[in-house]
């Protein structure tokens, strides 16, 4: 691992965190990703949009290890990575928060923060006191409303939800987040808890991709966008540098704004 | 688990005594439905059927459907269905019969009812139906063939792989050693199903006070302490209360005097002795507690509920979804092979039929127990009082003289009426159907 860059911001300087090169995946007949290369700084927000079915969702998927790749490369701070499965993508500090809430109904707070990395003892038990503590802990930190820790999540809002997921990629120091519409289900208050909270985790150097539909919270929470159309990447441009309607007309026409076309 | 109660206010509403006790209140249900169960048939039976004798025979007819139900438990769990117990429980009892009958007193050159033939008998019984059970797994986790497919297959396979093995034939009489695990023949005495007891109430209690002691070293809440304590005597009261009636039954005196002949003694004057704790009870208790202990506190078990509760959420958090359907399949296998060593004990012999319709018997009692079949819930002493429950109802109506048709009607009818107070009750409480 490289050391910490600390707040760097942007793609001025510094290696790539990540870079997505010339990722394809076809299912059956459809190309569903057709050579699309992304990449994503430290302390950065890219936006992924894209009408339903433009491939977003299925390029991200490589990177957090859901599906494999046909063709093209992954590299974490320049080296060339394999990610053939979630257990991979987390090894290398990738954490992702889908759009669906990857969460076990059945199953508390803490059991869901844990999943997959549960605290044991020296008898190789679970330490279920132990693990609440640390969501009792870190859920202050980040939703401190929050009271139902020995509740299954099925009797949970879809904020408080979200808010177990997000502290589940604080908690376990990713470097790399992956947020699908992180607040599709939520309310305008709880979007603007989450909100927040990315500004935070930017602030500690994570890089993040955002897949959205919602152009409005794109151009606010993101530093750049990339737009996807059938697959292909249209392009990737600075949100600051264009209108709400420029990156509509990416989106729907796949034609990248004139005033940035080279 | 706790009622959930919504955003708690700051000053706490009485809880009642029930909450405060934090007991399962599904579970009081289940064991209000059985003591009503019992009474009713005792009455009928005119004091019968609330005999030492016949809650010792209870226990030991119980022992072997819920062996398998405990494991049936996990694979309804983890949104399987194990459709083949009955047909693995007859074959891995066939490979132990012959083991032990024609293959291992030659190759070991000792007489048919040596102990050793009795332990690799089991040993490779065990073997034999892990390995059953691991592949079954293989073909539904890796190959994704659905479970109730492999296991529809696996029951009319492993049936006929049975029956091949013996031809057909009944296997007799098994190893004296390996006779020990079907009830009757193999008890503690009084003695040591006391010393088991204060052994088992001593490391509960200890149990209890080291989960609230770790609870307060973290600052959580605990229970009050008059909650606390009477969990702790309603532990202890139940332990003794059962040991107490197993020894109640005593053996007869022919038995005796034969059992004192053997030794080269002469029966005392007024001697009696009971039969304390069968061996086939003891290893059902063992593995209650051992299974629960997985359930609940080791990652396979944590494993197990979120898988059931969430495939995708399991697989996207790095769980191995697939080897865990092989290792969910092989406990399976092993907890069939150790359920015929108690079935065949039992009948002192192996028979071509045995563990007919198992399967449903099983499934039955794990649903009666409360196991979700949508996955994702579920308890082991469900399992084993559901099958209790199934048990007492046949022997029950057996009993009473009910005709054998209208029995399994009325088990049936049972069957389905349990799930639909399941699924009444977990819509009234909030939870999951």
């Amino acid at each position: 691992m490289s050391t910490d860059r600390g707040t760097d911001r942007g793609q001025d300087r510094g290696a790539p965190l990540v870079e997505l090169r010339d990722i394809s995946i076809a299912f059956g007949g459809v190309q569903a990703v057709d050579h699309v290369t992304v990449d994503l700084y430290p302390g950065e927000v890219v936006g992924l949009l894209g009408h339903n079915g433009a491939g977003k969702s299925t390029l991200i998927k490589c990177l957090s290890g859901a599906y494999r790749m046909d063709s093209g490369e992954i590299r974490i701070n320049g080296n060339k990575v394999e990610i053939n499965n979630p257990r991979d993508a987390r090894r290398h500090n990738i954490e992702t928060i889908y759009q669906t809430l990857a969460l076990a109904d059945n199953l508390d707070a803490s059991a869901n923060l844990f999943l997959g990395r549960e605290i044991t003892n020296a008898l190789g038990m679970i330490d279920e006191a132990q693990m609440e503590a640390e969501t009792r802990r870190i859920m202050g930190r980040l939703n401190p409303n929050f009271r139902k820790f020995s509740a299954p999540v099925s009797a949970l809002s879809g904020g408080q939800r979200q808010s177990v997921a997000i502290a589940r990629a604080v908690y376990f120091n990713a470097k790399i987040l992956i947020m699908d519409e992180p607040t599709a289900a939520l309310g305008p208050q709880e979007t603007q808890m989450v909100a927040e909270l990315i500004d935070e985790l930017k602030r500690q150097g994570l890089g993040i991709f955002l897949i959205d539909h919602d152009i409005h919270q794109v151009k606010q929470l993101c530093d750049r966008a990339a737009v996807m159309k059938n697959g292909q990447l249209v392009g990737i441009v600075k949100v600051d540098e264009v209108s709400e309607d420029d990156l509509l007309g990416m989106i729907i026409a796949g034609k990248r704004p004139e005033h940035l076309a080279a | 688990m706790k009622a959930a109660t919504a955003h708690a206010p700051a000053t706490p509403k009485k809880k009642s005594v029930l909450a405060a006790l934090e007991i399962d209140t599904r579970l009081l249900g289940m064991i209000g439905a059985f003591v009503v169960l019992c009474l009713a048939f005792n009455f009928f039976t005119d004091g019968r059927f609330l005999t030492p004798r016949n809650i010792f025979n209870l226990t030991i007819q119980t022992v072997s459907v819920a062996i398998m139900a405990t494991g049936m438990v996990f694979i309804i769990v983890t949104r399987h269905i194990d459709l083949s117990v009955g047909s693995l429980l007859a074959t891995c009892s066939a490979v132990m019969a012959m083991a032990q009958t024609a293959i291992l007193p030659d190759l070991l050159g000792v007489g048919l009812d040596s102990p050793v033939v009795a332990a690799l008998a089991i040993v490779v019984g065990l073997v034999c139906g892990t390995a059953i059970g691991a592949f079954q797994g293989w073909l539904v986790g890796y190959l994704v063939i659905p479970a109730f497919i492999v296991t529809l297959g696996g029951l009319l396979v492993w049936r006929n792989v049975a029956w091949y093995l013996t031809s057909g034939q009944t296997i007799g009489p098994l190893n004296e050693t390996y006779l020990l695990f079907g009830g009757i023949n193999g008890t503690l005495g009084e003695t040591l199903s006391w010393a088991f007891a204060l052994v088992a109430t001593v490391a509960a209690l200890w149990a209890l006070v080291a989960s609230r002691r770790n609870k307060v070293a973290h600052e959580m809440p605990v229970k009050p302490m008059w909650a606390e304590s009477a969990i702790g005597v309603l532990i202890a009261v139940a332990i003794f209360g059962f040991v107490a009636l197993l020894v109640a039954y005593e053996i007869p005196s022919g038995r005796l005097e034969r059992i004192f002949e053997a030794r080269g003694e002469v029966l005392p004057e007024g001697y009696s002795a009971g039969y304390g704790i069968p061996f086939s009870v003891l290893a059902l208790i063992v593995l209650a507690v051992v299974l629960t202990t997985v359930a609940r506190k080791t990652r396979f078990g944590r494993y197990v509920f979120a898988t059931g509760g969430n495939p995708d959420a399991a697989e996207l958090s790095g769980i191995n979804t697939r080897m865990l359907t092989v290792k969910v399949f092989a406990l399976m296998g092993f907890l069939c092979a150790l359920s015929a060593v108690v079935a065949s004990a039992r009948l002192t012999n192996h028979t071509n039929d045995i563990g007919t319709l198992d399967e449903l018997r099983v499934i039955a009692a794990a649903v009666i127990g409360g196991t979700a079949l949508s996955g994702g819930v579920g308890t082991i002493y469900g399992a084993i009082l559901g099958a209790l429950i199934m048990q007492s109802l046949q022997s029950g109506m057996a009993m009473v003289g009910v005709d054998a048709p209208f029995q399994n009607i009325v088990v049936g009818m049972v069957l389905v009426v349990a799930v639909l107070v399941d699924i009444l009750y977990r819509k009234r409480t909030g939870g999951k159907a």
